[in-house]
């Protein structure tokens, strides 16, 4: 077990800066988990970090040491590919024991070490078969297990769900779960998947081109989102962006003027703000209520789909062609076709300035 | 019967027809040949399908050569040291032109490719130089020298391809267990590749084996030939008289191990050939 601490990491391939400025510290026994688009260098920053890329500027420590020149093996680190990357040719056990025996350890300890992995896995039964002999599921626990074995102080997954099926995704998310809380090591796990992300993290690092976007526990990340994208990439449904304009405003709330739904009285900071000022509303699905159609303040209701606990009911924007989303429980009572009005519920509005940053809400009217 | 079923009927008669064409096209001198060893040589120049008397002696007057058996000898040795050359250096080089990210590897790829259509008769004379300088004439490493340099073009290619369709997760497991690249190859990459080796391997073995031009021009001594020389060189009783019948009688004794490591191995070629040509 240890920390893990990145002190202006970049990654440069060729021409491409991949990776840029990324500061994180990771404590010890954390799980983070790395996400956001393909492309945005997810799987680059966990390669840095097990050694598999080398860092073109900045400091990667492990515990107490700076391990930047340091191979994989010296790191203390266990990974979990994608593909699972099992040697084919070798049995459960024998892909267990490779790490350990590469490493030099006397017999008994491997065997100690494998059986132990093997009971924490339930993977005795199959020891002895080649991996084409096992489903999805086990072999990525063999997978697992092949990481673990070493007993590394930080094990790394690089998307290791995205090859199994729905249903075997979410068993294996509540393993990798409850597999934290036993070992209580620290673990960093990418993926693309928002729900993945939501569901394992203690700590979601969301990346954007290179960047770190925002740092922080699902909760902050959903309830406070510190950026446009940040906002559009975390929760499903995402959320409904509408052009808006301030009006007036000062350090203690502002009001809004968006086209279609009217002014609203909001309890963001826009002390540096000045009147006028094109900014972006942001509103979840379920924060977004509907009523009967008043005058000019209306929206048309393009599409209702049933999921069975809830609706997603779909409208026409007044501006760009994202369809908005309005979610409530099942029942609902709208019908494609019909005129309605936007009622945002005003303590669960974001709001974006030009540079797409989320303005912060007064300190007295914080919501949690 | 229908036009159809007559249609269908006909349809099988002629693949099996042309398949028995080219049996017969393929296996027949093959079949000629071990009659031929069989018979006495009165009865050498008799044309008949099945003959009328068997006699040993051809194989009798092989074996009694001692030049013919030291031929035997020789041959196994270089051909079975260009096959373990040939891989070793094969799979090593294939390691660095198929793993290894570095400036320049396509055209490395490109010159093996250039260098292996040279024709032999165009190195011939150069080749002979080197062998003298390198004072390996008349002698076996001559022979296993330009032998792997004829075979192992093929085998960087064949073995490249393959290694390149090995997937990259595998070898960063394997980096992130801790193994070096020789562990890599040697431990999680050949049990993987058996396929193109037994291919590459079985062949660089033929290509030794049958070589002639080369075998003919590094050797000088009877000691020394390699058997298709040997073959060639086979003397009968005056210098007016080919001896057919040792001739065919050796000839199968050369060809047979041939015929036994391609019938072990095929499965393994043809898996081994296609792996190398087409992904998946």
């Amino acid at each position: 077990m240890a920390s893990v601490k990145l002190d202006k990491v970049n990654k440069v391939f060729g021409s491409t800066h991949i990776i840029k400025d990324v500061d994180l510290e990771i404590g010890d026994g954390e799980f983070v988990v790395f996400v956001g688009p393909s492309g945005c260098g997810k799987s680059t920053l966990l390669r840095l970090i097990a050694g598999l890329e080398s860092i073109s500027d900045g400091e990667l420590s492990i515990g107490d040491t700076v391990v930047n020149e340091l191979p994989p093996r010296e790191r203390g680190v266990g990974m979990v590919f994608q593909s699972y990357a099992l040697y084919p040719h070798m049995t459960v056990y024998e892909n267990m024991a490779f790490g350990l025996k590469l490493a030099k350890a006397a017999k008994e300890t491997v065997h100690e070490r494998v059986m132990a992995t093997a009971r924490i896995l339930q993977l005795e039964e199959l020891l002895e078969r080649k991996p084409k002999a096992l489903s999805g599921g086990q072999r990525q626990r063999v997978a697992m297990g092949r990481a673990m074995a070493r007993e590394p102080r930080i094990l790394l997954f690089d998307e290791p769900l995205s090859n199994l099926d729905a249903s075997l995704r979410v068993q294996m998310r509540n393993e990798i779960a409850r597999l934290h809380q036993r070992l209580e090591s620290t673990m960093i796990y990418v993926t693309h998947d928002q729900v993945e992300a939501m569901t394992l993290a203690d700590k979601i690092v969301v990346l954007n081109a290179g960047r770190v976007e925002q740092v922080g526990s699902p909760h902050e990340l959903y309830q406070r989102p510190a950026t446009r994208f940040v906002a559009g990439f975390i929760g499903s449904p995402t959320m409904n962006f509408l052009p808006a304009s301030l009006v007036a405003g000062d350090k203690r709330g502002c009001r809004v003027r968006t086209a279609g739904v009217g002014e609203l009285a909001l309890p963001q900071d826009t002390a540096q703000h000045s009147a006028d000022e094109a900014l972006t509303l942001g509103v979840r699905p379920e924060h977004l209520r509907l009523a009967e159609a008043t005058g000019d303040n209306a929206f048309e209701i393009v599409n209702v789909e049933y999921l069975g606990n809830e609706v997603y009911v779909y409208l026409e924007p007044k501006a760009g062609d994202t369809l908005l989303i309005h979610r409530s429980e099942a029942p609902s009572p709208w019908r494609v076709g019909q005129r309605v009005a936007l009622v945002p519920d005003p303590e669960h509005v974001h709001l974006f300035d030009g540079q797409n940053r989320a303005l912060t809400v007064a300190p007295a009217r914080a919501v949690a | 019967m229908t036009s159809r079923q007559f249609n269908k009927l006909a349809t099988r008669l002629g693949f099996w027809l042309l398949v028995a064409f080219v049996v017969v096209i393929a296996v027949f001198p093959f079949y000629y040949a071990v009659i031929t060893s069989f018979k006495p040589s009165s009865d050498l120049f008799r044309v008949e399908l099945w003959p009328s008397t068997w006699s040993l002696a051809n194989y009798v007057q092989v074996f009694t050569q001692r030049s013919f058996i030291q031929a035997i000898f020789n041959s196994i040795l270089i051909a079975t040291s260009v096959v373990f050359i040939a891989l070793l250096l094969g799979i090593t080089a294939s390691y660095a032109l198929g793993r290894v990210r570095f400036r320049g590897r396509s055209t490395v790829l490109l010159v093996i490719l250039g260098v292996s259509m040279f024709p032999q008769v165009a190195v011939l004379s150069g080749l002979f130089e080197v062998i003298r300088a390198l004072n390996l004439y008349n002698n076996p490493g001559g022979l296993i020298l330009s032998y792997t340099i004829f075979t192992l073009p093929f085998t960087v290619w064949v073995l490249t391809t393959f290694m390149k369709q090995l997937p990259m997760e595998l070898e960063e497991a394997a980096i992130m267990d801790g193994a070096t690249p020789w562990i890599t190859i040697t431990k999680v990459f050949l049990p993987l590749m058996w396929p193109a080796m037994a291919t590459t391997g079985l062949l660089a073995f033929i290509a030794a084996w049958n070589e002639f031009l080369f075998a003919l021009t590094f050797t000088l001594t009877d000691s020394q030939r390699t058997v298709p020389v040997a073959i060639a060189l086979l003397s009968g009783g005056s210098a007016y008289e080919l001896p057919w019948g040792p001739i065919m009688a050796a000839s199968v004794v050369v060809t047979v191990p041939l015929v036994i490591l391609v019938i072990i191995f095929q499965r393994r070629i043809v898996s081994g050939l296609t792996a190398g040509a087409v992904k998946g």
